[in-house]
């Protein structure tokens, strides 16, 4: 059971696994860091992004990768729209009536998806669904290979985005100090909105990246939405580098510890590091600031 | 208002026998329920300002202890219930003294609070001693000594007691020296350790209260629908209704729970008579009912009852 | 149902006989009765986590309901037609036993449903308060059935006779192919049925002379099954005996896809995806071959297949959720007319005493002991040429087992 044999495909395994969880986190990550609001929507989300990428394959054939040209602008315009008129339009300062709409939203979603699509799950066959790469020591799904990948690059694009860009440096002040940044002339609830649109963007690209190698429901979003919160605790609330490495870790223990003790053990590790962190080191592994 | 206090009471208790409705009944039974975890969750959330995500650990630890003691050792469900109130607040005070002890606030908290129950319902879907995943049948003994009554009545009674228990706690803890800490602690916790308050000792004295007092409505669950499991007891769909009607209710006032009790449950009820037939609508419409109240009474429904609406709202 | 002139004079000359026949028999109050319809209470998970079975259980319930009124409705009860009462229990227990009240208040005859083990716990519960008569569909945990309720009916079979089975027809799949098959590698959700399946599994297996290799539980749901099937391939057992729900199913069966692996034999009990005509249309590469001891329909009854017909009209897929609501409903038709009335306690005294065989199911003769349809059994299905057949019993077989399986294409 523990010979290098098992243990390293099942390192690599978490790897990407991780990886896939570092993708959903992102987004929440940076709407915590700039909103500091825990959304609970973010599953859902997800969900409807899936569905938008499951639809185009189906009905216009477009493949889920090139499908990110479309799910990742739609997602931003979602986002920004339901931050504007739903989420944002309420009296700032009351943290557990943003959570409560949050939560109403992401029943509404859910549910509209049962009503229209009738529960029933979903997946996609594409040509390289089932393509294995052979890194010699393993064999790796091309998809989650892929995940692996658009994980750093997502990761580093949007560290760029807000260390270089203006954009950026407005969120960055909004997220230090809304009202200081109010006062500069900075137009506060537009870049609350930008930021929950890109963090549903992120999603958008995520789900592109998961349709491929996991399937669609309506509850998809709570399979993932869990993770997500313990990815973006112990990477640090606003940090997208702590997103990533988090979601690595975290992929990383999950699968060996469910290995060598057991799936619930695995399960339970992942909560336990949760808790460890938020005790001792609520920053998380890289702070708690917009990075 | 003593007089209508009275009347209200005199009303509440003679109800089974006007409302013969079983359905009736049971949406009471229902309400009284969240009523009773509502106010539970008032005592650390509301007064406190201490938003937990995780109460579902208080109100698991309660169902699967009745649900144990009853099953393995033959305690008698009236011992077991009180039994399972403390178990429940043992729990409180644990993770309590955890995430207090380190410091935890605002966010910080309620995510480790929801990281608690997560981990309590993974070992119970662990361990099979006690039901493991499969869950645990509570044995069909009808019997008012096992808190398992022929009519709808006898439970109605019973959550009844409790429902009203708990808002009597919450009065009582509103009027008491522990009320004013708690709500000097929510509204600045540092300026109220500079000016003396122990609000280590106090926040720890309301998440066991809250903890037990949810605790006894887990362990009513278990006699009331006689099954359980891990996803029942522990899960975050359990958290979430619980705090859900303190808040829609009002956060820090008595009868806030009650009111959002009302409110939620029949927001659901209408949502299923309008639109039962259609999968899924009745929630969506009860999703969209949820945000319509937070948006237009942000301070909780009980602001559309005036005066019950004073002392000690969330934000002065 | 037709509109038009001509049945309306039938139904008339029916009524008619209907009632001199009833009057002759001293039942005059029952005329009144003619115009009135019987409700039947239809309660589903339509939301929640089991919307897909919830949904699916619904449709076959109302094609039943359709069909018995398109044939005149209860006879015995002057032709009474059904009329369905939906009830969503949202996948919820407390939400389903609310929704029991309702009907009941609604004054439906019987409850068909609620699909859940645990959903059905406290909708009999609530139906027996009242003594309303409850016929749960699927629901196959024993617990349903061994509370001593006498308003409680399953015609379907339940988890300890459908793993007992699926022990029996193993060993002589196994025998007959020559016993090439000795580990065995068990996977399992971790709830109700897959513990218990396991547990049986692990009793029962290394006493007809198999080794269990491993026994692994999963959560529900599960993202990855990458390691578990790493175990697999290390472990190399001749034969993987999974139990689950749909969506871990396929993950399960991709990720084995995927990985290479190659066993004997994948023999499901209970398998979420095993014997499902989705999993079959969508991933046929990996479905082949798997075999699975599950619900099934008989596939010699015409009836059977004319239903899989409509059904698949409808877009709908032929699951086990489908026929077996179907067949819940016509056998509390059949008691519905046994019992000439719509009361509680004659109701439940038929459905008990009821010997309907008129059902398109592979099981025994119809005999209830304490709610229990005694001649219920399921079947062992394997997936061949792209398509769902039993191979055993043999009585209902329409294929031949291949076992072991041959190598997989790569």
């Amino acid at each position: 059971m523990l010979e290098p044999s098992i243990l390293l495909p099942a390192a690599i395994n978490g790897l990407t696994m991780g990886a896939v969880y570092a993708l959903i986190a992102l987004g929440l990550t940076l709407i915590y860091g700039v909103l500091h609001i825990i959304n609970f929507a973010h599953g859902s989300l997800l969900m409807a992004a899936l569905y938008g990428v499951f639809f185009l394959y189906k009905l216009l054939g477009v493949d889920p990768y090139a499908a990110m040209a479309v799910l990742v602008p739609a997602g931003f315009v979602a986002g920004y729209a339901l931050q504007r008129s739903v989420i944002g339009a309420i009296k700032p300062g009351r943290d557990q009536n943003v959570l409560l709409i949050t939560l109403g939203v992401s029943i509404v979603l859910d549910n509209l998806a049962v009503y229209f699509f009738s529960g029933d799950t979903q997946t996609i066959d594409t040509r390289y669904s089932l393509e294995m790469v052979n890194l010699g020591v393993a064999l790796v799904s091309l998809p989650r290979l892929i995940g692996l990948g658009a994980a750093l690059v997502f990761t580093a694009a949007l560290w760029l985005l807000i260390s270089s860009t203006d954009l950026g440096r407005a969120i960055r002040a909004v997220a230090k100090e809304p009202h200081g940044a109010r006062l500069v002339g900075i137009d506060v609830d537009h870049i609350f909105a930008m930021s929950f649109g890109i963090g549903t963007a992120c999603l958008g690209a995520a789900a592109c990246l998961l349709l491929p190698m996991f399937y669609v429901s309506p509850h998809v979003g709570q399979v993932f939405v869990l993770i997500a919160f313990t990815v973006v605790v112990l990477g640090g609330m606003g940090s997208f580098t702590g997103a990533l490495i988090g979601g690595l870790l975290i992929g990383v223990t999950e699968s060996l510890g469910g290995l060598i003790f057991g799936e619930s053990a695995g399960q339970l590790a992942i909560f336990l590091i949760f808790i460890a962190v938020l005790l001792f080191r609520p920053t998380g592994l890289f702070g708690s600031r917009l990075s | 208002m003593r007089m209508a206090l009275v009347i209200a009471a005199a009303c509440a208790v003679a109800l089974p026998l006007v409302v013969t409705s079983d359905f009736w009944l049971g949406f009471c039974i229902t309400v009284m329920l969240s009523t009773l975890m509502g106010a539970a969750w008032n005592v650390l959330g509301g007064y406190g300002g201490q938003v937990s995500f995780g109460h579902a650990a208080y109100f698991g630890a309660g169902a699967y202890t009745a649900a144990l003691l009853g099953m393995k050792l033959g305690v008698n469900a009236c011992v077991a219930l009180a039994l399972a109130g403390a178990a429940a607040g043992l729990v409180g005070l644990l993770t309590g003294y955890l995430s207090f002890r380190y410091g935890l606030r605002g966010s910080y908290f309620a995510l480790v609070t929801l990281a608690f129950a997560e981990v309590l319902r993974i070992l119970a879907g662990a361990v099979d001693w006690s039901g493991g995943g499969v869950g645990l049948y509570v044995p069909l003994h009808v019997g008012a000594a096992n808190l398992q009554f022929a009519s709808k009545a006898g439970y109605y009674y019973v959550a009844l007691a409790l429902g009203a228990g708990a808002l009597l706690v919450g009065w009582a803890i509103q009027r008491s020296r522990l009320g004013a800490w708690l709500v000097a602690i929510r509204e600045n916790e540092d300026a109220a350790r500079a000016l003396g308050v122990h609000t280590f000792a106090c926040k720890l004295k309301a998440i066991t209260i809250s903890a037990a007092l949810t605790g006894l409505g887990g362990a009513f669950y278990a006699d009331y629908y006689l099954y359980i499991d891990p996803g029942i007891a522990f899960g975050p769909g359990v958290s979430v209704e619980i705090l859900l009607a303190p808040i829609i209710g009002g956060l820090g006032t008595v009868w806030g729970p009650f009111v959002g009790a009302i409110a939620l449950q029949g927001a659901g009820e209408l949502g299923r008579r309008l639109l039962g037939d259609a999968p899924g609508l009745s929630l969506v419409f009860y999703g969209v009912l949820l945000v319509v109240m937070v948006k237009f009474r942000p301070d909780g429904l009980i602001g559309l009852f005036g005066r019950f609406a004073r002392q000690r709202p969330a934000h002065a | 149902m037709k509109p038009g002139s001509q049945p309306t004079r039938r139904t008339v000359l029916k009524t008619a006989t209907a009632g001199a026949a009833l009057g002759t028999l001293g039942f005059p109050g029952l005329l009144r009765a003619q115009a009135a319809s019987i409700k039947i209470g239809v309660l589903h998970p339509v939301s929640g986590i089991f919307s897909y079975s919830g949904t699916q259980s619904r449709a076959g319930a109302l094609m039943a309901i359709e069909e018995i009124n398109a044939a005149g409705g209860i006879k015995s009860l002057g032709g009474a037609k059904l009329e369905p009462l939906l009830a969503d229990a949202q996948s919820k227990p407390d939400v389903g036993a609310a929704e029991v009240e309702r009907l009941n208040e609604a004054g439906v005859a019987a409850i068909v449903g609620p699909y859940a083990s645990a959903i059905a716990i406290a909708t009999t519960q609530a139906a027996a308060r009242h003594n309303l008569p409850h016929v749960v569909d699927v629901g196959t945990a024993d617990q349903v059935v061994t509370r001593g309720l006498t308003n409680t009916f399953r015609f379907s079979p339940g988890v300890s006779t459908i793993v007992n089975f699926g022990i029996d027809s193993l060993v002589r799949i196994n025998d007959a192919a020559g016993k090439p098959a000795k580990t065995v590698f068990i996977v399992h959700e971790e709830s109700a049925f897959g513990t218990n399946t396991a547990k049986v599994l692990n009793e029962e297996l290394p006493k007809q002379g198999f080794q269990v290799l491993e026994t692994v539980k999963h959560a529900n749901p599960t993202r990855d099954f990458s390691n578990i099937v790493l175990r697999i391939k290390a472990a190399n057992p001749d034969l993987l005996i999974p139990a689950n729900y749909y969506d871990e199913y396929v993950l399960l069966t991709r990720t084995l896809q995927q990985q290479r692996v190659a066993v004997k034999g994948v023999y499901s009990i209970l398998g979420g995806g095993a014997s499902s005509y989705k999993f079959v249309k969508e991933f046929p590469d990996a479905a082949a071959y798997v075999m699975d001891c599950n619900h099934w329909f008989d596939p010699r009854k015409a009836a059977a297949l004319a239903l899989k017909a409509k059904t698949e009209k409808q877009g709908l897929f032929f699951s086990y959720e489908v026929f077996l609501n179907y067949n819940a409903v016509m056998y509390l038709a059949d008691a519905l007319e046994r019992a000439k009335s719509v009361e509680h306690d004659a109701l439940n005294a038929s459905l008990a005493s009821s010997t309907w065989d008129k059902h398109i199911l592979p099981y025994g003769p119809t005999k209830f002991v304490n709610g229990q349809n005694t001649g219920a059994r399921p079947a062992i299905t394997q997936v061949l040429d792209r398509d769902i057949k039993v191979i055993y019993p043999n009585e209902f077989s329409s294929g031949n087992v291949v076992f072991p399986v041959p190598p997989r294409k790569t």
